[in-house]
């Protein structure tokens, strides 16, 4: 198995490549890969999965803002009353039963291959 | 923009931020079709602007998870700073590969990590909790 650090890599690549390549997910693959190489429990994984996604859609925001792409007005609207759901899911997320994240997550990715292979 | 479109935005933001903090993405996959059906983006538009929004929704959930103790912020800042590696090769290879037979092989691994997820979601339920 390769070091801790080298899985980091890897995970860091794949995000990086898969949202590249189909525009969003991340966090569709950072978090089922820190489950799996690096033996994360769900929430771990899910709280650090959102600190890389603060690193990867700051550098995506700002790539875009250069090209006058991104609408600040339309991004607070639609992310104001998503900071306070992001507030209820982390707070509900610590009352659910510890795998209650690896279902839920695994009904969200069947959901977005049919999505994808639909499309 | 009428009232009922304003109501689609906070409902959809509302409910990706939901999901954001429940299982750890950025909410994207909500914002950016949110963006498009209510306030008439393209896609290129509603994806940038997504991208500014996750970075707020993700910093405040990332914030609470460490209050929780659920944050390992080398980890993750590493994951991120590394992220425009992937960047590259995902350009490269989007380029050479068909889209189709991309979006497939993606679909493939989705769904091959959905059913480790359930296993080891239903794996665990028969033995004692590991403890939080």
């Amino acid at each position: 198995m390769p070091s801790r650090r080298l899985r980091l890599v890897g995970i860091g690549t794949a995000a990086g490549a898969f949202s590249a390549l189909f525009g969003v997910g991340g966090g569709t693959v950072i978090v089922p890969l820190l489950i799996f190489w690096l033996a994360y429990e769900d929430r771990e994984a899910t709280g650090t999965s959102l600190a890389a996604i603060v690193v990867i859609a700051a550098l995506g925001a700002g790539a875009h803002a250069l090209y006058g792409n991104v609408d600040p007005l339309a991004g607070l609207l639609i992310g104001a009353p998503a900071v306070a759901g992001v507030l209820a899911g982390t707070a509900l997320q610590q009352r659910l039963p510890e795998r209650f994240v690896s279902t839920a997550f695994a009904v969200l990715l069947v959901t977005s291959a049919t999505v994808l292979v639909l499309s | 923009m009428e009232a009922t479109d304003l109501i689609g935005l906070l409902v959809i933001g509302g409910a990706a931020g939901v999901v954001s903090g429940l299982v750890g993405v950025g909410g994207g996959v909500l914002f950016v079709p949110g963006l498009v059906l209510f306030l008439e983006q393209t896609q290129v538009e509603a994806e940038a602007t997504s991208l500014f929004a996750v970075v707020g929704v993700a910093a405040v959930g990332a914030y609470r998870q460490g209050g929780y103790g659920n944050l390992r912020l080398r980890d993750g800042l590493l994951v991120g700073v590394l992220s425009p590696l992937g960047v590259v090769v995902g350009t490269v290879v989007a380029n050479e590969a068909p889209e189709r037979a991309l979006q497939i092989s993606f679909a493939a691994l989705q769904l091959f990590f959905a059913y480790r997820l359930a296993r080891r979601a239903m794996r665990s339920g028969e033995e004692a909790p590991s403890g939080a």
